[in-house]
């Protein structure tokens, strides 16, 4: 008991993210086109559709306002799923993490290797969407070749907080409510698709506490061009939000699974 | 030396007691067999020797390393076959192998040497591209097996390896077992078939309700409860106290199972004969040699498998 707080982690992690990329190196093509399909939906139905009807947001056309908050959500929806549903699978029909456990690797270390499988989905995706809003003509500033770091940071922290609700509620059924109660608020008011300027205030200080906005303030500040300390401290949040609940992420999955 | 200790090693899961205070070790090299029916807690066991498993209290010490400060290097020397099959699903029949190999930091062409000579020696060598899915239930407990080897384990650990497999694919499973115990590899072996535990174990603990009732080699424990032969008398549980009683120089103990009554005869013959020769006769008399089963009878009052 008194060293539930140590995390037992050693380069063995690695080997585990490896396990998910050789499955993954399997149906990539599969995976990674309807991943991408969904926010193009977006960008097609909400820019080029609605927008016509949209008049200019800070200046900005409204496919030049939505396309780059499109990466952070694409980011954040590819390790939710990714660190729900597939863990969930992994750890509760396939047994997975019962085999790895068997081996030299620990628990720990299978769980993070989670985390990190599912902050490269981030990447991956979210750098899939970066640049098709390339080819789109829509990135405006070489800024955004940090983006991707920017989508490994999310990653971190929306993939730990996918396995918290598992630590919490371990059970398929719940997930439906995890992305109803959690993601999708999450996507509709963190200034994907119209500025938080406009809300009162009490709306903002809550929005403050989402993760996502910070993520939307990171890709749409880095494309457009518009840097400054405000990004800064919106990258330390989620550093810090990350590094908060991946221990918290780690802790209760050894709960879950170590009996 | 012995490469397996456990000292009053509990297993408690939110208050219930699964492993209640049990003592017992296995010899290097050696088949050893935890027997019981369900529930016995025989898994629990097992599964605190790879550390899955925290123990509650004890002491369980495995090739001299204590499980619950060292399990990483312990689980780096043992070979682990579950009860459920955990074969990845995501992953074909030789991947599965190599994965798990990398698990073990073996270097990549070293596990593939390796992994195809187990695969080999497990009869699988035509299935190396096949969905682990699309395996027979015999054939993917042979590739669990042989990925338990595949980092030269100085203990194999199987729960339950044959459970569900029909007797061919038993046979299989077991002549495999024995070959891997002439190369010197300690097995450790749960299991509710009696007659594999009588096929396979040097020495055995059987267990009922977290408790161990009684350890030995097969013949010890035959010779202990039961001698080499019993007498079963069909329908005859409701005489039992009259021929007991009767008979009680010729038989060493005796036990009623439903309506039949099995006597445990110093001389089996001569007491059938004279059996047959009671103005009272019975459904059937069959003598027949003592197993296992009516060992784990004696002392649990119960078959197995109820
Ligand atoms: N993870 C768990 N959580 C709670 N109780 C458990 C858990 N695992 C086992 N038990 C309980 O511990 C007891 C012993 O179970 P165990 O699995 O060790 O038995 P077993 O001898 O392996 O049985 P079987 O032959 O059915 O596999 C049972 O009462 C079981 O319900
Ligand atoms: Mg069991």
């Amino acid at each position: 008991m008194s060293n539930t707080l140590r995390m037992d982690i050693s380069p063995r992690v690695f080997k585990v993210f490896r396990r998910h990329l050789t499955v993954y190196r399997r149906n990539w093509k599969v995976s990674l086109s309807f991943n991408f399909f969904e926010p193009l939906l977006y960008l097609a139905a909400m820019g080029y559709g609605l927008g016509v009807y949209v008049q200019a947001i800070e200046g900005l056309t409204f496919i030049q306002f939505l396309a780059p908050a499109l990466i952070a959500s694409s980011a954040m929806f590819s390790s939710s799923y990714e660190c729900t549903y597939g863990t969930f699978i992994r750890m509760e029909f396939q047994k997975t993490f019962q085999a790895m456990v068997a081996t030299p690797v620990s628990m720990d270390e299978v769980s993070l290797g989670e985390i990190l499988w599912g902050s490269f989905k981030s990447f991956l995706y979210g750098s899939v969407i970066l640049f098709v809003i390339l080819v789109l003509g829509l990135v405006a500033s070489p800024w955004a070749l940090l983006v991707p770091g920017v989508l490994l940071v999310s990653g971190l922290l929306f993939a730990s907080l996918s396995m918290i609700w598992i630590g919490l509620f371990p059970n398929i059924d719940s997930f439906n409510y995890y992305f109803s109660l959690v993601i999708t608020p999450l996507f509709l008011f963190s200034g994907v698709f119209f500025p938080l300027s406009g809300l009162p205030a009490i709306a903002q200080t809550l929005a403050w506490a989402s993760p996502l906005l910070h993520v939307v303030n990171l890709t749409r500040g880095l494309v457009l061009g518009n840097v400054g300390m405000h990004l800064v401290w919106d990258f330390v949040w989620l550093v810090v939000v990350a590094a908060v609940l991946m221990p918290i992420a780690i802790h209760l999955m050894r709960r879950l699974v170590i009996r | 030396m012995d490469i397996i200790t456990a000292r009053n090693l509990v297993k408690e899961y939110n208050g219930l007691r699964a492993v209640n205070g049990i003592n017992f070790s296995v010899h290097r090299q050696e088949c050893f067999g935890i027997l019981g029916p369900n529930g016995a807690g025989k898994t629990s066991t097992v599964r605190m020797m790879f550390g899955f498993s925290p123990i509650t209290a004890g002491e369980l010490h495995v090739l001299g390393l204590d499980v619950t400060h060292h399990a990483r290097e312990i689980k780096a020397r043992l070979g682990i076959v579950p009860q459920e099959n955990n074969l990845d699903l995501d992953l074909k029949v030789l991947q599965n192998l190599l994965v798990y190999a990398s698990f073990f930091n073996i270097p990549e062409r070293e596990a593939r040497a390796r992994a195809l000579e187990h695969l080999e020696f497990f009869g699988l060598s035509d299935k190396l591209d096949a969905k682990v899915d699309h395996l027979s239930g015999g054939m993917k407990r042979r590739l669990t097996i042989a990925r338990a080897l595949i980092n030269n384990p100085e203990i194999v650990i199987l729960d339950e390896p044959t459970t569900g497999l029909d007797p061919q694919a038993r046979h299989t499973v077991w002549q495999r077992l024995r070959h891997l115990r002439s190369r010197g590899v300690t097995i450790i072996l749960t299991t509710h078939y009696l007659e594999e535990a009588a096929q396979l174990c040097d020495r055995l603990i059987i267990m009922d309700h977290g408790d161990i009732l009684d350890e030995g080699t097969p013949g010890e424990l035959l010779e202990r409860h039961v001698g080499a032969e019993v007498l079963e008398i069909g329908q005859g549980a409701a005489a039992a106290d009259n021929l007991t009683k009767q008979f009680h120089n010729d038989i060493r103990g005796h036990l009623e199972v439903g309506d039949n009554l099995v006597l445990y005869p110093l001389n089996g013959r001569e007491l059938l004969s004279r059996l047959q020769n009671l103005p009272q006769q019975f459904d059937h008399y069959l003598l027949r040699p003592a197993t296992l089963e009516d060992v784990f009878l004696k002392l649990t009052g119960r078959g197995l498998k109820e």
